[in-house]
């Protein structure tokens, strides 16, 4: 059988300075001896040669930073805009969700609502009316469904978003990160909903998504997309690990040009943050982790008396714990220094953290880098599903048991 | 699988109408024009009445300024229904031209999410319009009933008065729709069609005979210029056929006239298709 979706040397041009779209006549007119005389609009390619193909059946995730052209992929093959170069084969209906809620008018009843945002996607309206019952149940709003839209909240109107488009009958499923906001169980419930559709239903999927816990039960093959072109298309465990390494060199660079304070004798060159486990590219609540740091020594003599704290920081900027160390590794050589932290277990909540390190020589400030390094700890539940964190519970996680 | 669709997406280069396309969305075309209907009515606390008591007051203005102050008389049709036909078709138009041309630009968070034929949201637009036109047909018809059944109209047959309407119905529509879509294309890229717009459909209701009577104008070229205004027919055959029906009257058309609707439906819709392609990008 042949592909589902080919994609054929795929190109898209765009113009720098986007943040003036539209015009007015007047910019057209000052712009018009410019252009009369040859000065180009710079332009630039947010697709380059983009070739793939996916078989039926499969779940494609598509992985990459901002502004690496995942969007723009997206919009393309949902016919949003067209390619510059080249063309794409679809061979079925396409349902994109490139945002949940599309066209939802806060005026509008839930009711009205669901049939509206169905036939936007491309439902009859006799399938909307046949599947009405079904939508509505698994959002879970009944009764507020005769209710206009303005008095629902946000929770509530991305699950009836969602669940319209979940019951949408289309062989190829487009997903764009629609599972970033509502809340941990109506999430889990979507990403169970749509792994029956792609397991169950043999439905292609293509996912973009940052969740990389998401994509790795959703998908089984990943693409990671760079600079517009496809760096790797490969399983999804190893485009992740692609991804987590490409991204962790940003980490360095980042280091590198970050403000920092102190004198210098001593300067952090690199982080790493990963989990003792070999091979996972992801960090669980109460597991082990590693932190490495390469420090550079500046001077020619050796060091002695260095200490380095790491502060962690949650992302509202409080700090939720605190190392410190003194003990270190010269590398005979060069002039580098390595310090090695494992925390067992490590007790604290999933969400995002940054670093601060400050690293002192002779009792001197040598180096002070502030809110470096973000890492992600994850929900160990989707792991481990006996342990349940709920959000906004605190930042820390005990080891309790109950006692009868 | 016995039937595979095949959709093939490729660089816009050929050019098409894309009739069988929206012919396939048709449901949505419905489903634009039953919510666009739907919120209006509902953001607006007297809803449905605004319909009616919009045409009535100016109609009332409209005869104490012209008939009782001016004493400007209108042909031998009562006054109230002469200028109601005419707000009749004036409405509509209006309407249809402002709701078309804002379209696009209000419909935006649509447009750079899902894809369907964009062309059904100017359609949808001039459709919202033509719903306001039904309910104000109604007052129409009451008001013709009225003056019949009190022997002002006596030649009247509500045959050719329907007919007429509904001649004078898709003349405007069409020339609603065209220039309402031709500056729905245009106002993605030049935000300019705000403000360009309220004093296109000023001047174009200083050059439709709503509130004066095409044979009050004694200088030629202007009288050509206004005959060649489509909605000066659509008024026209609708004030004809009450006035005079024992035929059914067709009023004397410029060659130039069909010509011009054509030709403006055509430049509208070629505008249209060549630019919505990067709506999306550009809106």
């Amino acid at each position: 059988m042949k592909p589902i979706i080919e994609v054929n040397h795929v190109w898209k041009e765009y113009q720098k300075g986007i943040d003036r779209k539209y015009k007015s006549l007047r910019d057209t007119l000052l712009d018009m001896p410019s252009k009369l005389f040859g000065a180009e609009k710079e332009k630039f390619w947010a697709l380059e040669d983009i070739d793939f193909k996916v078989e039926a059946g499969e779940s494609l995730g598509i992985i990459g930073r901002n502004g690496a052209g995942k969007s723009t992929l997206l919009k393309i093959l949902s016919r949003i805009t067209p390619p510059t170069k080249g063309e794409i084969i679809l061979r079925g209906r396409i349902a994109s969700l490139l945002e949940v809620g599309t066209g939802f008018h806060p005026e509008l009843t839930g009711r009205e609502n669901v049939f509206f945002n169905g036939s936007i996607l491309g439902m009859k309206h006799t399938e909307i009316k046949r599947k009405y019952d079904e939508i509505v149940a698994f959002s879970g709003v009944e009764s507020f469904i005769d209710t206009p839209m303005k008095h629902y909240s946000s929770g509530m109107q991305m699950r009836l978003a969602f669940s319209v488009a979940a019951h949408l009958d289309s062989e190829i499923l487009l997903i764009d990160e629609v599972l970033a906001v509502g809340d941990a169980e109506f999430q889990k419930k979507c990403i169970g909903k749509m792994d029956d559709v792609s397991k169950g239903e043999g439905k292609t999927i293509l996912f973009v998504s940052h969740d990389m816990n998401a994509l790795s039960n959703l998908t089984s093959r990943g693409m990671l997309i760079q600079d517009g072109t496809v760096f790797l298309d490969s399983h999804i465990q190893n485009s992740i690990k692609k991804y987590i390494e490409v991204n962790t060199q940003n980490v360095e660079t980042e280091i590198r040009n970050a403000p920092r304070y102190g004198n210098g004798v001593v300067k952090i060159l690199k982080i790493k943050i990963h989990s003792s486990k070999e091979n996972s590219s992801f960090i669980y609540s109460l597991e082990d982790i590693e932190i490495s740091v390469t420090l550079e020594n500046n001077t020619a003599e050796k060091i002695k008396d260095l200490k380095l704290d790491i502060g962690i920081n949650n992302t509202s900027g409080r700090r939720v714990a605190w190392l410190t160390s003194h003990d270190y590794q010269e590398s005979p050589k060069s002039n580098e220094i390595f310090m090695h932290f494992r925390i067992t277990d490590i007790p604290l909540v999933p969400g995002d953290y940054n670093l601060n390190l400050y690293c002192e020589v002779n009792n001197n400030v040598a180096d002070w880098l502030k809110n470096i390094s973000s890492f992600k700890i994850l929900n160990s539940d989707l792991h481990n599903p006996k342990m349940k964190i709920p959000e906004n519970q605190g930042d820390i996680i005990l080891k309790y048991e109950t006692l009868c | 699988m016995s039937e595979i669709k095949e959709t093939i997406i490729r660089p816009k280069k050929v050019f098409s109408f894309g009739v069988d396309e929206i012919f396939a969305y048709h449901e949505l075309i419905y489903f634009f024009t039953w919510k666009e209907i739907k919120v209006r009515y509902k953001q607006a606390f007297l809803g449905i009445f605004w319909t009616i008591l919009q045409p009535l007051l100016l109609m009332s203005i409209f005869i104490l300024l012209f008939s009782d102050g001016l004493r400007i008389t209108t042909t031998s049709i009562p006054s109230a229904v002469y200028y109601l036909s005419g707000l009749l078709i004036w409405n509509v138009f209006s309407h249809a031209v402002s709701n078309a041309s804002q379209s696009m630009v209000n419909n935006a968070n649509i447009i750079k999410k899902i894809y369907f034929p964009r062309l059904i949201i100017p359609i949808s637009a001039v459709l919202t319009a033509s719903f306001d036109f039904l309910i104000g047909l109604v007052l129409f018809y009451i008001f013709v009933l009225y003056f019949s059944v009190n022997d002002k109209l006596p030649h009247l047959s509500w045959g050719y008065l329907s007919i007429s309407i509904i001649v004078a119905y898709l003349v405007t529509i069409i020339t609603a729709f065209s220039i309402g879509t031709f500056l729905s294309a245009v106002n993605v890229k030049y935000r300019d069609v705000r403000y360009v717009l309220p004093f296109l459909i000023q001047t174009l209701f200083f050059l439709s005979p709503v509130m004066y009577d095409t044979n009050i104008i004694k200088v030629a070229w202007i009288k050509q210029l206004i005959d060649l205004n489509p909605l000066t027919y659509a008024i026209s055959i609708v004030r004809m056929n009450i006035e005079n029906p024992l035929d059914f009257n067709w009023p004397e058309m410029s060659l130039l006239l069909p010509i011009f609707i054509l030709l403006m439906y055509f430049i509208a819709l070629i505008t249209f298709r060549k630019t919505e392609a990067y709506f999306a990008d550009i809106v």
